[in-house]
């Protein structure tokens, strides 16, 4: 399964998938979010979510100098955090953005697509789903 | 509260010096909770007696408070500031992204205090604070200087760009602040003050942790407030229609004050109406930061070029039950287009719609009775529902080319004082009435609320719930307005959105509050909403205000509201109970 961004337009800029994906793991807050929404250039154009899209072939993965981030089956990676060194290679070949930073640690964060934000989001922006197809338009 | 949380952290900001500082406030903070609470206390420590409102020592202050960033619906910013519009007391809520970025920059108050010299802005992003200079957007309107800023900053998806039109800059007393293109600190004139202060704008965002004391309650007592909020019918109408599907019902009520109040039905109210705004303009819905219920509603207008054919422009203009009042019915304007125009000049400026609206609704009437004539007005004819007029009439009140629109930028009472029409000049305690003649409720809590605004206490509400089926004594009614107006300084302490007030109730709100680390059960909570009342009542007392010299516009008692047994006496007995209560 993978998180899925199903239908953009109906995104109101919330932020309640946001605050939920720091609630899954046990905190309060934003510091710890693996997925962001913003406006696209002021809010009268509407929003964007940012979150991984779980890449088949991930760049992330591929720069990654000490194999910390795996393969995840059905898309995206996983973080080993004992291997990473906190290079940042990983959030600069991530041309979408979704790698996020916990400052912390000085290591990524990655959305493990639990779908736990699913049930918060109150407009149907977000879903779950069970495979890539690799033609154009969605998520 | 749970220590390390920087809820407590007041940031500090010198205009005048260019400095800021942070100190612990956790004295405030435990006494009085957050939001309102702390921020009437900070006004006392910061704001100088009788200082000028628009002078350097005015001080503004923001707070947010321990709910902030933890529940949803908690999406409130409180300013407090000396009022430029009243001269008193000034407080005002704000949604969009303020108070979610405030909380995760990790401060549980803001407070500027001095002036620049120069046009200036801040930037806040956690702990760095940034003096910019702001030269280059100063003279320009809200939507194009929100531009600039957010291509100049950070914190994209996580901040909020507090900002003036040119109405704030030209001091128009009733001046707003505007939020993410569409939120207000709308009221009192907070515009005005950072005018006063060359203060442009203030960005804010963050990013931090929120301790709690109990995650497994925190995350079960956040699913059930959750699911109230997404599936019960108290906050439906908010989502579907909006605020403005107040409009027919109203009207149909009675209490839509049309034409300068001279009738509380509006003939054309279907015009403006929340369902016809839907089905004809609504081009987005958005949301305050952490509300699922998206209460923003947004209509797309598009305009045909007058002097080239096939080029169009689409506006993307917002819309609520009170600007549809103040610039709708009020103005006798019934097409929605016509309303979405001037509303687009209005926030382009950045004055209050609902001030803006009133104070036009007073100079059209005073034309007509000929206390004004075209020589004030600049040769503009204002006339019930003709927007271009009412367009260029609130550009003068920016600009000001005249004595007369120099007057008006000052408010309808201060406009009634110089040119007459008192008795038609529709402000209560100097600030300009909000859309409800529905009683006497209305009316009263007006006239007593802290703030001269409906939301201190509802009082509409209880006209259209109690007031509407069986007859109240003033007395008994001036008991059921604090006893609200007590309930909502908890509220806005927390601080949580007053349209989730039915889901905020005093039974639940000291187990949320729990998570954040207070104990308090709900007889504190009656005490503490008593005490900041009384502090802001001791603020105003100190700025010379007084219920027994509160001006009453006679107009309320002429046009009939659905209260029948309203009248001067009752009103009065209600507002005398009140002084008897009130007294420090």
């Amino acid at each position: 399964m993978r998180l899925a961004v199903l239908e953009t337009e109906k995104c109101v800029g919330c932020q309640l998938c946001m605050f939920a994906c720091s609630r899954r793991q046990n905190e309060a807050g934003l510091a710890k979010s693996c997925i962001g929404v913003r406006s696209i250039g002021g809010m009268e154009r509407g929003f964007m979510v940012v979150v991984c899209r779980a890449c088949e072939d991930p760049p992330c993965a591929r720069v990654c100098p000490t194999g910390a981030l795996e393969l995840r089956k059905g898309g995206g990676v996983s973080l080993k955090p004992d291997k990473c060194i906190g290079c940042g290679h990983c959030r600069d070949a991530c041309m979408v953005n979704a790698i996020f930073w916990n400052d912390e640690t000085n290591k990524p964060m990655i959305c493990v697509h639990c779908g736990f934000c699913v049930d918060f989001c109150p407009h149907g922006v977000l879903g779950l789903k069970e495979e890539r197809r690799s033609n154009h338009g969605e998520g | 509260m749970v220590k390390d949380d920087r809820l407590t952290r007041v940031l500090s900001v010198d205009l005048s010096k260019r400095t800021f500082s942070v100190e612990d406030r956790t004295d405030l903070f435990s006494r009085y909770i957050g939001g309102t609470g702390v921020a009437t206390q900070l006004l006392h420590e910061e704001c100088p007696e009788r200082c000028d409102p628009l002078g350097e020592d005015n001080p503004i202050i923001f707070a947010v408070g321990p709910l902030t960033g933890l529940y949803p619906l908690a999406s409130k910013t409180v300013a407090l500031f000396k009022s430029p519009l009243t001269g008193n007391l000034g407080e005002s809520h704000c949604g969009g992204r303020s108070a979610v970025a405030l909380r995760m920059a990790g401060y549980g108050a803001l407070v500027i205090r001095g002036a620049s010299d120069m046009p200036v802005y801040i930037s806040i992003d956690g702990h760095d604070v940034h003096f910019r200079d702001a030269s280059s957007i100063w003279g320009m309107q809200n939507f194009s200087s929100g531009r600039i800023i957010r291509e100049n900053e950070p914190g994209a998806g996580l901040r909020t760009i507090m900002r003036i039109g040119t109405g704030g800059e030209a001091l128009v007393r009733y001046a707003c602040v505007t939020t993410e293109s569409y939120r207000h600190f709308g009221r009192l004139g907070l515009g005005a003050v950072f005018g006063s202060k060359k203060l442009k704008a203030v960005v804010i965002s963050g990013k931090s942790s929120i301790p709690v004391t109990d995650t497994k309650l925190y995350r079960k007592s956040y699913r059930e407030i959750f699911k109230t909020a997404v599936e019960s019918p108290v906050m439906k109408k908010y989502h579907d229609l909006g605020t403005a599907d107040n409009i027919e019902p109203l009207n149909r009520f009675g209490g839509l004050p049309t034409r300068n109040l001279t009738e509380a039905r509006f003939d054309e109210a279907s015009g403006i109406s929340g369902e016809t705004l839907a089905a004809h303009y609504l081009g987005r819905r958005l949301a305050c930061s952490h509300c699922p219920v998206g209460c923003i509603h947004i209509a797309a207008l598009r305009e045909l070029y007058e002097d080239e054919e096939f080029f169009y422009k689409t506006s993307m203009i917002s819309y609520d039950y009170e600007p549809l009042y103040a610039l709708g019915s009020m103005l006798g304007i019934g097409q929605a287009d016509r309303y979405l125009k001037l509303m687009d000049r209005i926030e382009a400026f950045g004055i209050d719609a609902m001030s803006t609206g009133v104070a036009l609704a007073w100079a059209t009437e005073a034309m007509e009775r000929g206390l004004i004539t075209e020589t004030e007005t600049k040769g503009v004819r204002l006339t019930w529902g003709d927007h271009t007029a009412y367009m260029e009439a609130a550009g003068n009140i920016v600009s000001q080319p005249n004595e007369f629109y120099r007057t008006l930028a000052r408010g309808a009472e201060d406009a009634a004082d110089r040119y007459g029409g008192e008795e038609f000049a529709l402000t209560f305690g100097g600030n300009e009435m909000p859309g409800y003649h529905t009683g006497p409720a209305a009316h009263v809590g007006t006239l007593i609320g802290a703030r001269h605004s409906h939301l201190d206490n509802g009082g509409y509400g209880i006209d259209q719930k109690v007031l509407a089926k069986k007859e109240v004594t003033p007395e008994e009614l001036t008991t059921m307005i604090l006893d609200e107006e007590w309930w909502r300084q908890i509220l806005s302490s927390l601080v949580v959105c007053f349209f989730a007030r039915g889901i905020y109730l005093p039974d639940l709100v000291p187990q949320l509050l729990s998570v954040a680390g207070f104990d308090l059960q709900p007889n504190d909570l009656t005490r503490i909403g008593r005490e900041i009342h009384r502090e802001k009542y001791r603020f105003k007392y100190r700025e010379g205000f007084s219920l027994d010299t509160l001006r009453i516009p006679g107009r309320i008692f002429e046009t009939p509201s659905p209260i029948p047994y309203m009248n001067r006496d009752y009103v009065e007995q209600a507002i005398a109970r009140a002084q008897e209560i009130l007294s420090l």
